[in-house]
């Protein structure tokens, strides 16, 4: 199939996607119990670009990074406090005086500025941290991304994060297609960079850095790209989940948050982006709704349904994370991709002709 | 008079109190096939590593081209612990990482096969390319470099073709028969456009018709090319057959150096090496 062909399909599939979304926003009250399915595709597409962001460390450049809650609280607060309106600053940082910043950006020029933030600590950190080998990164960017969340509820630092108190105010966004399309071309910007050369840079080092070298590739250099492109993204993720949330807080970025988007990473498979975004629907379809009958307590007649009770979906999940490390390490998709070719040729019936003309992913 | 490829310079490489590389005085000149033999141990490797800067040494120097490449003396607990000779000639520091010595013209191969495992020959070649880039992160991204990535890509067919990998260039490389994956490697590192190659054991786990085959393989990358080659190597055959120079090292020491013939008749060479190696 050529090229052309396969851009076409895809632009109309994104439009009838956004189409559908569209449709079922207007149709669906707020009060139906449906109105969930829109809570969870909001959410599922923000968590699926922080996701998307921790596998290209992770999965595509083998930097085992823990620090990604850590880089979306930095760009949650920096869209939240750069989009306050200045009428409503007064109010939102009563304690500190209306704070010290007395502008606001508009929203697209906050979500921009979110990234740079988050890409900018992970420049600045990127250069000691990168040099430690697997689970010393992880445990010290997982550090770092509690001492931000620590730093960032710090009194004397209150004029600028508002201390442990919420941001609010900031404008949000009005409609699903929102989200979908911010994500969206952030993990076309993701994809377009793993295909690159610089991805297969990333790749080769993921698969063994010290012939990566001896190729002639600088490593503190790559793995710094890999690292500060993945916190803007992550980043920018922050914002669109503080957009999602309409408040955000501090203490709700721990290390738990990092875990579930580990979880997403590797539940659809290390080393692939659609693994990433199909896992991250799914998780996040789970816990905010399918599972949440799990924390009920039921009654069949007289009979006490055992276990059901506050809390145990949490270990629901846990069970599912050790029967998925256990038996299906390779995730959904494994280093796989979905594709429309691929999926053609399969139904079809043609033979995928080589990795490389084939699949726009790779 | 040829040119000096490569001067390995009082070169020590002392791990804690172990000497690995003892005093190392190498010279390889211009299209020369150079072979570097000695028993297990006796550290040729840790040479390897040295001069494509993946050890500091612990003192001595490596010029490349009559360039100083690397340099570096005993400083902060080796300053006690040193052992070797020439202490005090060199004063200063320069480590380049290994990227650094690729981009120089200088690439190698692994005792142990370092293929990119989860990649495709062709993908395995390609990453070479990324060396010679001139685009940068943004123009790569959002795909402006066409031109430079279909040359990229032609340029990696075109080694494939002209080093017969061609029939296997959609494979994963870790499905290669061993054979394959040792020229592979060696096609990988000719991918860098190097004008020296260091080849560490390329025969190593080959039956003779390959060894035979790479034996032919090296010499007529040599004069394809007109490279100058640096390998150590166990199969005496192969070694006697192609080299121009050997030198034996022992303990970390340069025993001998001369033509095949030298290095077969020397009684030290067979006393330390070829007595035992023949046995093998
Ligand atoms: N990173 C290291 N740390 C400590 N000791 C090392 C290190 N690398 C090599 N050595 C030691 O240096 C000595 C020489 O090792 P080297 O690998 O260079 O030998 P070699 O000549 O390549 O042997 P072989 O023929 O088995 O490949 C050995 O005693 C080895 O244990
Ligand atoms: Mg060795």
């Amino acid at each position: 199939m050529n090229k052309k062909k396969e851009i076409l399909i895809s632009i109309a599939l994104i439009a009838a996607v956004l189409a559908v979304l569209r449709v079922l926003e207007l149709n669906i009250p707020p009060t139906s119990q449906w109105a969930m399915l829109l809570t969870v595709l909001k959410k599922g597409s923000i968590y699926a670009l922080v996701a998307v962001s921790m596998n290209l460390l992770n999965g595509f450049t083998g930097l085992f990074s823990l620090g990604q809650a850590g880089f979306m609280m930095i760009g949650a607060y920096t869209y939240g406090v750069l989009t306050i309106p200045v009428a409503d600053r007064e109010m939102v940082y009563m304690y500190y005086d209306g704070g010290i910043i007395k502008f606001a950006l508009p929203a697209v020029l906050g979500i921009i500025a979110a990234g740079l933030a988050a890409a900018l600590f992970a420049f600045l950190i990127g250069l000691p941290v990168l040099r430690l080998k697997s689970d010393y990164l992880a445990i010290a960017t997982l550090g770092f991304a509690e001492i931000m969340r620590a730093l960032f509820q710090w009194d004397t630092l209150g004029p600028l994060t508002n201390g442990s108190n919420m941001i609010r105010n900031y404008p949000t966004f009005k409609t699903i297609l929102f989200p979908f399309i911010a994500s969206g071309i952030c993990i076309t910007l993701i994809v377009l960079l793993i295909n690159s050369t610089y991805g297969r840079a990333f790749k080769a080092i993921r698969d063994d850095e010290i012939a990566a070298e001896a190729m002639g590739i600088n490593l503190a250099h790559h793995k710094r790209i890999a690292f500060t492109v993945s916190s803007f993204f992550a980043g920018i993720s922050g914002a669109l989940l503080a957009m999602f949330q309409t408040n955000v807080q501090a203490k709700s970025f721990n290390s738990a948050m990092t875990y579930e988007i580990l979880l997403i990473v590797v539940i659809g498979g290390i080393g692939s982006v659609t693994g990433s975004c199909i896992s991250a629907f799914l998780f996040i379809a789970c816990s905010e709704w399918l599972l949440r009958f799990l924390d009920e307590t039921h009654k069949i007649g007289d009979f006490t349904v055992p276990l059901m009770r506050s809390g145990f979906r949490k270990v629901v999940f846990s069970i599912i994370i050790m029967v998925i490390v256990l038996f299906f390490r390779q995730g959904i998709m494994g280093t796989k991709e979905f594709s429309i070719s691929g999926i053609l040729s399969r139904f079809g019936g043609k033979k995928k002709n080589n990795k490389e003309g084939g699949a726009p992913l790779q | 008079m040829k040119e000096n490829v490569l001067k390995v310079e009082n070169v020590t490489m002392q791990f804690g109190g172990v000497i690995a590389v003892d005093n190392m005085n190498i010279v390889v000149n211009e299209k020369e096939i150079v072979s570097l033999i000695g028993p297990n141990g006796a550290g040729k490797t840790t040479a390897f590593n040295v001069i494509t800067g993946v050890y500091a040494p612990t003192n001595g120097a490596v010029y490349f081209r009559g360039k100083k490449i690397v340099e570096n003396y005993p400083q902060g607990k080796m300053k006690k612990l040193y052992k070797g000779e020439n202490n005090g000639i060199y004063k200063s520091v320069l480590s380049p990482t290994p990227d650094k010595i690729t981009k120089l013209g200088i690439a190698r191969t692994f005792q142990n096969i370092r293929l990119f495992k989860s990649q495709t020959v062709f993908e395995n070649i390609l990453i070479a390319e990324h060396l010679r880039r001139t685009s940068n992160l943004f123009t790569a991204t959002f795909h402006m470099n066409r031109e430079e990535e279909k040359n990229m890509r032609e340029e990696a067919d075109r080694l494939l073709e002209i080093l017969e990998l061609s029939d296997v260039r959609n494979e994963m490389a870790t499905s290669l028969p061993y054979g394959k994956q040792r020229r592979l490697e060696i096609a990988r590192a000719m991918a860098t456009k190097p004008s020296l190659l260091l080849l560490d054991e390329p025969a190593a786990g080959m039956n003779p018709q390959e060894t035979d085959e790479l034996t032919a393989f090296i010499g007529r990358i040599r004069d394809d090319f007109g490279l100058t080659i640096f390998m150590i190597e166990h199969h005496m055959d192969l070694v006697m057959e192609i080299s121009d120079r050997i030198y034996v090292l022992d303990f970390g020491k340069p025993i001998a150096e001369g033509i095949p013939e030298e290095i077969q008749n020397n009684p030290r060479v067979i006393e330390a090496y070829l007595g035992g190696a023949a046995d093998e």
